[in-house]
């Protein structure tokens, strides 16, 4: 893994790399992006990029290539920065990742190609999915999408149930290879998680449009306002729609609740329901849409949970004039399961953060609307199955926390729609539907599955990566025909 | 988009739309419902399809006006386009000779109950419908109820037609003659619904109520549209629209179904204020979108 010297362009030597400090993101300064939805983080310019990419170590064994879901050449896209080649680094990104844009923003690097750069052990890594960001970006400002080429046509038909970012990722990996590829979505806009629970402030809906219009060109089809189990069956479209394989990327999909007194009070949201009306509905921008949105300027707001969607939600309550919000976690900060940069805004932006502490009841105002929640502190004790050290109770720690809304952000479960209705489709207890990690196969022949209807709730680039795979394996068997 | 191919008032403030979707008409059975939207700043809103036309790939809704989103809907016309219909979705009613069915519709909810009074009676069920509006003019689907019912009661809350009184009225005269009732369905205003539910309670018939609370996605996503059945959280839009309504908490229904009348009361303001524009605005992304897809108008 030692570093190499190479032909490279960079005019900084190797050995001054580590002294160089990484180029911060320019961002919208915390007091001002509190009150507004614009995105937090600005971009780089062609100058802090190359920059940046000068700081690569170019080591000969990479590790943030290994450390990628989907296998990203960081290296190589890195050192067409460094040489001012944008487009071609873009191609190069493109070969392994058809939502670039998307993932250079929402990847939680620091456990992937960040959390592998030798660089990383000594001083600050190199800015990786910023780079891949703004290489993103500089494509979509320069690309001419005529010149997207079409593979020749296989003549076979595949159907890709969401449109989210596993659904995304197979759709663009298998119109590649020149199958006939149909995206259906549930909802009417396209994007799945994407869309209804990233808040514009960390994802603008344009850049997601932006990377949909691109797959377009390659020659996907998508089918907004189609709910698979409901509208049509997997079995039809396999049996009567001609299609010769079906990619599950649904999503999770059901909120889970704490089951503690006081959910049905109006003012405690899921986090689904939270980000949606915001996000899907634009609940933010009432009444110019007309998706309404509980007033609760100056009010106190929490959000219980420390994943990002939890920072999402009270984000997006603080944007919405929220006088008073709290991040409800019944671990401490370093179990929180949030991007660490996330976690540094919501900081900036006046977010307080309450650890070791969770809501046992929600208290009413005595008409239906809620008023305070019962918390209770917690301290750690061993570790529990998932590695963290369990939350316990601190016996006569209760308190009354004053809230106009709680969002609950705990996690999803498994939507049963398509498992109740594909006779064969097996499923493990927790009803997620089963598919083998590598090949992403179901029981069913021809029928794969990916993202967090297999796993349950994880993150975009995992749900990418298992996209990756069904793509490779889905286009083995349509050329095999070998089950 | 999807087409408006008829669309007709039927009663004051309350229209049927025959709409252009083969993918749902295909599917339907009766006690589900689709979720609109009607243009591109609109809300999703759930609709119970009265009726499906499979060879034409049709379905029928019935639309009363009440805020701005079914205002909006109901001055549209044939012709016109609506942005989204998605569905079918929920489950569909549960359908069986269960010997004899009284199927009560309170207003506009004559129109949702009107498909699994027909597939009762299919089934083989007496059918009893007890259908009642506020006043004449409001009483719908008189003769299609008919139609599929051994027999029709109808009343009206002022007496302008049939017999003065409410629906509750003739079931407790049902139940007071020793008609025997297997089951019950009532689908209409929620207090209607609450107070069948009281009435065959202490009687102990089986009694199926269907919720509109508030929903976004329809397909169990948001769990915006929770209901307390047993004191335990359902989904109306995945494990409902029909519920026991003997297991129905219906005061937290009318609660959470008030979450937003500020907002709502705002909104009805401004579209009575800027209805014309909005329209035109309407219009104007439909005729954008059919030029999209090549389709002249």
């Amino acid at each position: 893994m030692s570093p190499t010297a190479s032909r490279s362009p960079n005019p900084i030597p190797i050995k001054q790399r580590m002294k160089v400090p990484r180029q911060l993101m320019p961002e919208q300064p915390p007091l001002l992006r509190a009150c507004n939805f614009k995105e937090v983080n600005l971009g780089y310019s062609e100058e802090l990029a190359r920059h940046e990419a000068q700081r690569c170590l170019e080591c000969a064994k990479p590790t943030c290539i290994d450390t990628c879901p989907v296998g990203v050449k960081v290296k190589e896209f890195v050192q067409l920065i460094v040489a001012g080649e944008f487009m071609a680094a873009a191609a190069k990104i493109r070969e392994d990742n058809v939502l670039p844009a998307i993932t250079g923003r929402v990847c939680p690097q620091e456990d992937h190609c960040e959390g592998g750069c030798l660089m990383g052990k000594k001083v600050q890594p190199v800015g990786i999915g910023y780079l891949e960001r703004f290489v993103a970006d500089y494509e979509q400002q320069h690309m001419d999408r005529s010149t997207i080429r079409r593979a020749e046509p296989t003549g076979k038909k595949v159907a890709i149930v969401g449109s989210g970012p596993s659904g995304l990722t197979a759709a663009g990996d298998l119109v590649q290879k020149g199958h006939e590829v149909h995206v259906f979505e549930a909802l009417h806009e396209l994007g799945g998680v994407l869309v209804y629970g990233i808040p514009e402030f960390r994802l603008p809906k344009q850049i997601i449009r932006e990377q949909i219009d691109y797959m377009r060109a390659m020659g996907v089809n998508f089918e907004t306002n189609v709910v698979i189990g409901r509208t049509v069956t997997i079995n039809e479209l396999m049996n009567e729609e001609g299609f010769d394989v079906v990619f599950i990327g649904t999503g999770a999909g059901l909120p889970v609740f704490m089951g503690i007194p006081g959910e049905h009070l109006n003012g405690v949201y899921s986090a689904n329901e939270f980000l949606t009306r915001i996000n899907l509905m634009h609940a933010y921008e009432f009444p110019k849409f007309d998706e309404p949105m509980l007033d609760f300027r100056g009010k106190n707001v929490a959000v219980i949970g420390g994943g990002n969607t939890a920072l999402d939600a009270i984000r997006s309550a603080l944007r919405l004039g929220a006088g008073k919000a709290y991040v409800l976690y019944r671990r401490s900060e370093a179990e929180m399961p949030a991007r660490i940069e996330e976690v540094k805004h919501a900081k900036q932006e006046g977010i307080e953060f309450h650890m070791l502490t969770a809501p046992i009841e929600f208290l009413s105002d005595g008409n239906g609307w809620l008023n305070a929640a019962r918390c209770i502190r917690m301290q750690l004790g061993e570790p529990d199955a998932s590695g963290r050290r369990r939350p316990v109770p601190i016996e006569g720690s209760e308190f009354n926390l004053t809230l106009s809304v709680a969002v609950i952000a705990i996690g999803t479960s498994a939507n049963p729609l398509i498992q109740s209705t594909t006779p064969g489709l097996a499923t493990n207890k927790r009803n997620y539907i089963e598919a083998d990690p590598v090949t992403q196969r179901t029981s069913r022949q021809g029928v794969f599955a990916g993202g967090d209807i297999v796993t349950g709730s994880a993150t975009v680039i995992l749900a990418m990566g298992a996209g990756r795979r069904a793509a490779k394996s889905i286009h083995e068997y349509l050329t095999t025909n070998l089950w | 988009m999807f087409k408006i191919l008829n669309a007709e008032f039927i009663a004051p403030g309350i229209k049927r739309f025959v709409i252009q979707a083969p993918r749902i008409a295909r599917k339907h059975k009766p006690g589900q419902f689709v979720i609109l939207r009607v243009y591109e700043e609109g809300e999703r809103i759930p609709l119970t399809i009265e009726k499906s036309d499979p060879p034409h790939g049709t379905i029928n809704i019935v639309v009363q006006s009440v805020g701005k989103t079914t205002h909006l809907l109901n001055s549209l016309k044939t012709g016109d386009s609506i942005r989204d219909v998605v569905g079918p979705l929920g489950k569909p009613s549960e359908i069986e000779n269960f010997g004899t069915v009284v199927v009560m519709g309170g207003g506009v909810g004559t129109a949702m109950a009107y498909p699994t009074a027909a597939a009762l009676k299919c089934a083989g069920n007496r059918v009893i419908s007890i259908v009642g509006a506020r006043c004449k003019e409001l009483i719908i689907l008189e003769h299609e109820m008919r139609e599929v019912s051994d027999e029709l009661l109808i009343t009206t809350d002022d007496g302008t037609y049939a017999d003065k009184g409410f629906v509750t009225d003739k079931l407790r005269q049902l139940i007071e003659n020793g008609t025997r009732i297997d089951l019950v369905l009532a689908v209409g205003p929620i207090p209607m619904m609450r107070a069948v539910a009281d009435m065959t309670r202490e009687k102990h018939i089986r009694t199926i109520v269907s919720l509109n609370p508030i929903m976004i996605d329809g397909t169990g996503m948001c769990g915006g549209c929770r209901v307390l059945v047993d004191g335990k959280s359902e989904f109306a839009c995945v494990d409902g629209p029909e519920f026991d309504a003997h297991r129905i908490n219906f005061a937290v229904l009318v609660q959470r179904n008030a979450m937003y009348r500020t907002a709502e009361e705002k909104s009805m303001e401004d579209f009575q204020r800027e209805r014309d524009s909005l329209l035109a605005k309407v219009h104007a992304e439909q005729e954008a979108e059919c030029a999209l897809q090549g389709d002249p108008r």
